[in-house]
């Protein structure tokens, strides 16, 4: 037998790979569809993706409603036909919102993509939003939020929105059960009628078919869905403001939940790749100072993450962490004390070259699989981004400096500017923190 | 009667290897894209933990992480990063995993970072005292803290089983994590951890014969150690309703869940698909029955999921495992409603069988759902090792469309007839946080 190896072998030459086959086009409508053959298993992924920013008040509540219930009947079908024609394809539609975009995505077994995309075009172009089925899951909706709540997470998710945005809709982006439960059915077919339109729209497929034919069949079955988004004016997104350390008291919590948030850049920024690279050093994966701090050396948390939104109107850093009651405030100093270090102090080369090995090879990864690459156009595609996006990509992060990064570093991560929100048990946390800072409740 | 419309099959180029020292290689290549998946499952998981040692299992996944033979602490998380590729772990009823996702050119770092720690883990009072503080941690994010945390899969074993290994809480209480001693991971790592006591599974962007060179280089030299004779861990079916209650402080609405004793999963193969067809006919969907009845007809829940295996996985236990009905009910007094309409339901199952259409639809959509886990090269690395190591052929997995095909409405009857609430635990949640 021979010896163990004792060193850590070295990487062999990267292997190249291969291009993807794919091709676009404009619908008379103004609906873009964009097709990419990538083999793999024998599926097809479908996302597509329809602008709802709106101003109203309402909303949030009913485009949470329409996605709901766009799958309740439509056409000929009631719920569970829909439900069994989309099963029999051996597919799968759901529909979500957000402040930015109602987005029907699903699957489906590769023979099947003509019928999928008739079925979908069916629930765009008939919807039925019948009174009961609105009813139902209006009152569904109301529960789950309920339960949503019911999460540290949760809760802290939504003070900080509001605390960042201030009565701008992106601060609404989980909807109110009052509302929700005033919702009416005539509403949510006028929201549709309204916003649920091809005139601002982006299909991606991704899957095992030829693009051309992906195209043949988008163009076939959707011809008939029209017109033109009637959105109000949404305003510019408010600048963060800072401030002291907002507390919010959840009674008997043994976790709290540390939220902190800021600006940051959009992916077509030419300092957007030293941001991420920043971002990924200070606590955007394991590896990171934060992890390594706040986990691995003190075990204060499960795993912080530190990531950057990309929302239509404007990109935000946001920094997550769970910790335990009683080291609360440890865990805070030791948060402040990397976002000042990061901000003051340069990164290393070593730290750089590891986190561009790293936001490469997982951008493969993640744009290796026909549902991760649709998702992952179908995001690039609000910004006006596509593949191309993805395989040039790699080389905008070769080409950021350890001073780039670094820059970038000081002027997002400086601990002072940024707006923070804890929930927990505040009887037994609020002293500590206020020992580090301003604090309010 | 409608014929099963035609399902696409897989195929899959799968090579066995078996080194002196006992370790079982499953190789899968596929040179579509410069990726590779490497996975090393240990044959030993939350059931084998010794008594008064709860969530051990999950801890000692833990402490692999924490350095190895030739690797400071840290720098397993490190060397994988830097090479562009993602890692994890986790543990499972009888077994635990560990991998890596990684660029095909690091394709020999992820082996000899896995042999590295399959030799030596680097066991110590500091990092046992570090990951007893990180995993008290997420216990708090993923159970205490939360609304349903754990629910129902820590708490049910204990009202359906009787032995510590089926019934205990997985996760482990605070009291036992807290009393874990290096002696103990010492231990356990001498008893389960041998070559001869794991699959090692490398899939993606590899060519057989040099991967095949790269294992034997690595893994080869891990010293040949006895693996340990596996326990049975059947036990009896209840022959009465269990019944129990479980306080949740955050929940703000009632739920339930019921575990059903199912056949062995892995003697009874076509018993599992049956049961697994079974769970997609009741709750899959809008269209499925319980979905239908429950939340769209009598607004009685407002959720409804029924499932195989602790996790949702049918394939990932070994005898015995549980079929799991669990529903969210907002009117805390409904429960004998919500119970009765699922016994009504699965007795019309088993009286009248599923029409062969409906039977064929949710047939399609489960190929398809079991073709799409399959897409991402590490889930399919995971995929083959635990067939290989659970089911004893990795060669099943492309099988799988074939076998459904061969399942028919009696096999459903059969498996609906043997859902007695006899057989069953039923765990009600008392939801005790704000409304």
């Amino acid at each position: 037998m021979s010896a163990p190896i004792t060193t850590v072998p070295p990487l062999t030459e990267p292997r190249r790979a291969r291009s993807l086959r794919s091709a676009e086009a404009e619908l008379p409508s103004g609906l873009r569809v964009l097709a990419v053959r990538k083999p793999g298993v024998p599926l097809v992924e479908m996302r597509l993706r329809i602008p709802f920013l709106s101003p109203r008040d309402t909303h949030p509540a009913q485009s949470a409603v329409l996605a709901d219930t766009l799958l309740t009947g439509a056409g000929a079908l009631d719920r569970a036909g829909v439900a069994a024609a989309v099963q029999a394809l051996g597919g799968d539609l759901h529909a979500s919102a957000d402040p930015d975009r109602l987005i029907l995505s699903g699957n489906v077994l590769a023979p099947n993509l003509a019928r999928l995309l008739e079925l979908a075009a069916t629930l765009l172009t008939e919807p039925a939003y019948a009174k009961d089925e609105v009813a139902t899951e209006r009152d569904r909706l109301v529960e789950r939020l309920t339960i949503a709540r019911a999460r540290s997470g949760v809760v802290a998710a939504e003070a900080l929105s509001r605390r960042m945005w201030g009565d701008h809709p992106y601060a609404r982006e989980i909807a109110q059960p009052d509302a929700v439960a005033a919702v009416t059915a005539a509403q949510v077919r006028s929201l549709h009628r309204a916003l649920v339109r091809p005139s601002a729209a982006v299909l991606v497929l991704v899957g095992d078919v030829a693009p051309a034919r992906m195209l043949d069949l988008a163009q076939h079955a959707l011809a008939g869905w029209d017109g033109v988004a009637k959105a109000g004016r949404v305003p510019a997104l408010p600048t963060p403001p800072g401030g002291p350390l907002l507390i919010v008291d959840r009674p008997g919590s043994v976790q709290t939940s540390l939220r902190l948030g800021g600006p940051a850049l959009p992916r077509t920024d030419p300092d957007y790749p030293a941001l991420q690279l920043a971002n990924l050093i200070f606590g955007g994966y394991f590896s990171s100072r934060w992890t390594e701090n706040i986990r691995e050396d003190k075990g204060y948390t499960y795993g912080p993450h530190s990531r950057i939104d990309h929302n239509v109107l404007g990109s935000t850093l946001i920094l997550d962490a769970e910790v335990a009651t009683e080291v609360t405030a440890p865990a805070m100093l030791e948060t402040r004390y990397e976002l000042g270090r990061i901000a003051a102090l340069p990164v290393t080369e070593t730290e750089v070259e590891s986190v561009r090995q790293y936001a490469i090879g997982t951008l493969a990864l993640s744009t290796a699989t026909q549902a991760g690459l649709a998702s992952t156009l179908s995001a690039l595609a609000a910004f006006g981004l596509g593949l191309d996006w993805i395989a040039s990509h790699p080389s905008r992060l070769l080409a950021s400096t350890v001073d780039d990064v670094s820059a970038a570093a000081a002027r997002f991560f400086a601990p002072a500017p940024l707006t923070g929100v804890v929930v927990g048990d505040a009887e037994r946390i609020t002293g500590p923190l206020a020992a580090l800072g301003a604090v309010e409740s | 009667v409608p014929r099963q419309p035609k399902l696409p099959a897989p195929s899959f180029e799968i090579v066995h290897h078996t080194l002196d020292n006992g370790l079982r290689v499953v190789l899968a290549p596929d040179r579509s894209a410069p990726v590779v998946g490497v996975a090393v499952l240990y044959d030993v998981g939350i059931r084998s933990e010794p008594e008064g040692r709860t969530g051990f299992a999950h801890l000692f996944e833990h402490l692999m992480f924490q350095g190895s033979q030739n690797l400071e602490k840290l720098e397993h998380f490190r060397y994988v990063q830097s090479s562009g590729g993602t890692f994890n772990g986790s543990t499972h009823f009888d077994y635990t995993n560990y991998f890596e996702a990684l660029p095909s050119n690091a394709l020999e770092r992820g082996l000899f970072l896995e042999a590295d720690r399959m030799r030596s883990p680097r066991i110590t009072e500091e990092n046992l005292a570090n990951q007893l503080d990180v995993v008290k941690n997420e216990i708090r994010v993923n159970v205490l803290n939360r609304p349903y945390g754990g629910f129902p899969w820590i708490y049910l074993p204990g009202v359906l089983f009787d032995t510590f290994a089926n019934s205990h809480n997985g996760y482990g209480g605070f009291e036992d994590l807290e009393s874990a001693t290096v002696d103990d991971a010492k231990d356990f790592f001498a008893r389960y951890y041998a070559p001869a006591n794991a699959v090692l599974t490398v899939a993606g962007d590899i060519d057989v014969d040099e991967t095949i060179g790269l294992v034997d280089r690595h893994f080869g030299t891990v010293r040949k150690r006895r693996a340990p004779k596996r326990p049975s861990f059947a036990e009896p079916v209840p022959s009465a309703e269990r019944r129990d209650v479980h306080r949740d402080p955050h929940a703000p609405i009632p739920a339930v869940a019921l575990g059903y004793r199912i056949a062995d999963p892995v003697g009874s193969f076509d018993d599992l698909l049956a049961a697994t067809l079974l769970c997609e006919v009741l709750t899959d969907g809008d269209a499925s029955r319980l979905q239908q009845r429950l939340v769209q007809r009598e607004h009685l829940v407002t959720d409804i999921g029924a499932y195989i295996g602790e996790f949702g996985d049918p394939f990932d236990e070994r005898d015995p495992t549980v079929l799991t009905v669990t529903a969210h009910y907002p009117d805390a007094g409904s429960l004998d409603r919500v119970l009765r309409a699922i016994d009504e339901e699965i007795d019309d199952i088993a009286e009248h069988g599923v029409p062969s259409d409906e039977l064929n639809r949710v047939r399609t959509r489960l190929v398809s759902v079991l073709f799409r886990e399959l897409d991402a090269v590490i889930s399919r690395t995971l995929e083959f090792a635990k067939f290989e190591l659970v089911h004893g052929r990795a060669e099943l997995i492309s099988e799988l469309p074939e076998r459904l095909a061969a399942i028919d409405s009696d096999a459903l009857r059969a498996v609906a007839a043997s859902l007695r609430p006899e057989r069953r635990a039923v765990l009600e949640l008392v939801a005790e946080g704000a409304r």
